[in-house]
């Protein structure tokens, strides 16, 4: 019998349909995320193994892609600059978009207007956003430098200069993020009960203690989310790049603007290496998830879940 | 929206902190606005003003026309790709909308054996950056013959385990006694799909909906590797060129993110509600 075959579908004949709807509605979505996204996963471990340039076929190196990134100077390069840029966009994106948030969740005339204001670069493309920040960075002409002029840093090739290259990348970057930081910070801030400003009050405490010890403390689950999206989000930066060094070196002079993914990139796609450029993928596909991790392991020291304690 | 509970009220609102909170804010909003203002102003600049100094917010002998014409000639084929952007963004978003609700409707109100496996297995892939797998996702459309063709842009952008998530959530918010009495009534789940849980959805769907158009219009780094031919190039590949050829000057450059941009500002102007809805939603609700 045909039923019988389907009994593990489920106990009776109505469930057993069911299963089967159920089966069929995600069918579509499964197997095209399985096929565009899954294999590809699996794929992407085995090209890393191989040796692989332009028309030749893939021949299997074991290990060899990943020795030679221990040497491959420019592969430190990339790093480093991947590091620095995260340490130039995450903590300066996170103080602003709270402190906005902050002043945003209160009750102000044209609020709305203002969220309007600092989310509107969320919606730009950042390749669009990289081409006019690289206008407004250019020597002398640019906005930024005729607007710096007068306390001297008027002067400055930002773009080439290997020294100051991130910082225009970085500013972009932090320009594009801040707003959608701030939407969930004010989700956030929203979700905070108000009977506990008020508990706070009553006991005297002042602004700046309300902040401390109750904004600070109620919203760390959020700024734990927000900190983890930009992270991953700072791993990845590539649009910036290829964009702002287009015009002059691109990747930077001497690689001063090569990030993880615009090397991988450049390595796949310009110099045909597939296998090394996988091997790349790979790593920063490793940094990426064990940053996550180390960060989901480390919220227990300054993250607050009422559920938990209270 | 925000006043509902009592948080920092009128009454302990002096007014010298609403001065410096008001000061701040608008400091900080005019330079957020300054790159957009930065950008219209040189766009309609003639070539003479582009570097005279002190710059000039508002051009001597405005050029917008003169400019916008002179894009074209440049770059001929730029409305081609922004055609291309929206013909991309419409496929996606619509592909998404009816994998992706199938999807997240089956997830929600179905059991079946490894349902919770396979919906783990769907949201494990939100962890992978896309750069992780931009090689094999390039090999494989190269191995399909889909390279430089509309296919490779659209198809594999109707697959998303983020809506499949965030309609789920939606969906699961639906009192279950509304659809049980359709199903009572004899309508197929495809019927209750369709006639119920969707139109209770609406603003669920809207605000992926903006979050999927605004993701698929400014997208860069996929179109540039699957189809950086003159027929299939998307708007941000088209701005890029421009931006790569150094005789470019900054009026043109400005003129064509502009062009780029302004669909998306207009999306945001009149759907802003949702777009704010859909981060939050993102970001939050798990």
């Amino acid at each position: 019998m045909a039923s019988s075959r389907l009994n593990f579908l489920g106990p009776t004949p109505l469930s057993r349909r069911r299963a089967l709807w159920g089966m069929a509605l995600i069918a579509p979505n499964t197997l095209g995320l399985l096929f565009f996204f899954g294999i590809p996963v699996l794929i992407a471990f085995w090209t890393s193994f191989q040796q692989w340039n332009a028309l030749k076929p893939p021949v299997y190196i074991g290990l060899e892609n990943f020795e030679r990134l221990v040497d491959d100077q420019m592969f430190h390069t990339a790093l480093t600059n991947t590091l620095k840029l995260l340490g130039l966009t995450v903590p300066l994106e996170i103080v602003l978009a709270m402190g906005v948030a902050v002043l945003l969740n209160q009750p102000l005339a044209g609020r709305s207007l203002l969220r309007t204001a600092y989310f509107l670069p969320v919606v730009t493309s950042t390749v669009a956003a990289s081409i006019v920040w690289t206008g407004a960075f250019q020597q002398r002409y640019g906005i930024l430098s005729s607007l710096l002029e007068p306390v001297g840093l008027g002067d400055y090739k930002w773009l080439v200069d290997p020294g100051l290259v991130l910082i225009p990348i970085a500013a972009v970057t932090v320009w594009q993020r801040l707003g959608f930081d701030m939407v969930i910070f004010l989700a956030g801030l929203q979700s905070i009960p108000g009977v506990l400003y008020e508990a706070a009050t009553i006991d005297g405490a002042n602004r700046w203690q309300r902040f401390r010890h109750v904004t600070l403390p109620m919203l760390s689950p959020t700024t734990f989310l927000v900190m983890v999206l930009a992270v991953i989000n700072s791993f990845q930066i590539f649009d910036q790049v290829y964009v702002m060094t287009l015009r002059t070196v691109p990747g930077g002079v001497g690689g001063s603007a090569t990030t993880l993914a615009y090397y991988l990139y450049r390595r796949a796609f310009t110099d045909s290496e597939f296998g090394y450029a996988s091997a790349i993928a790979l790593v920063l596909f490793v940094i990426i998830l064990s940053v996550t991790v180390v960060q989901l392991a480390g919220q227990r020291m300054w993250v607050y879940y009422e559920a938990e304690k209270g | 929206m925000a006043d509902r509970s009592a948080r920092p009220s009128y009454r302990d609102f002096d007014w010298r902190i609403r001065l410096i909170t008001y000061a701040l804010l608008i400091l900080g909003a005019i330079v957020m606005l300054m790159p957009f203002a930065w950008m219209v102003s040189t766009a309609c600049k003639p070539p003479i003003e582009l570097n005279k100094l002190p710059v000039r917010w508002i051009p001597e002998n405005p050029a917008c026309v003169e400019n916008f014409n002179l894009l074209y000639d440049q770059s001929p084929r730029f409305n081609r790709y922004l055609l291309n952007s929206a013909l991309v963004t419409i496929g996606r978003t619509l592909g998404q909308l009816v994998t992706c609700s199938l999807a997240a409707y089956g997830f929600a109100r179905f059991s079946f054996p490894g349902r919770n496996i396979i919906f783990a297995l769907c949201l494990g892939l939100l962890m992978v950056p896309f750069q992780a797998i931009l090689i094999p996702e390039y090999l494989l459309i190269r191995e399909l013959g889909w390279l430089n063709s509309f296919r490779a842009l659209i198809v594999p952008g109707i697959f998303s385990a983020f809506a499949l998530f965030l309609l789920r959530q939606a969906f699961l918010q639906i009192p279950l006694e509304i659809e049980e009495a359709a199903t009572i009534d004899g309508a197929s789940p495809l019927r209750v799909l369709w006639h119920i849980t969707l139109p209770l959805s609406v603003p669920a769907l809207a605000a992926f909906g903006v979050i999927t158009v605004q993701a698929a219009w400014n997208d860069f780094l996929y179109p540039l590797v699957v189809a950086n031919a003159p027929d299939t190039r998307v708007v941000t590949i088209g701005i890029s060129l421009l931006q790569g050829e150094r005789r470019t000057p900054y009026n043109l450059l400005m003129m064509g993110s502009f062009l780029a941009t302004v669909p998306m500002l207009v999306l945001f102007m009149l759907l802003q509600r949702y777009f704010i809805e859909g981060i939050s939603m993102s970001g939050l609700k798990r």
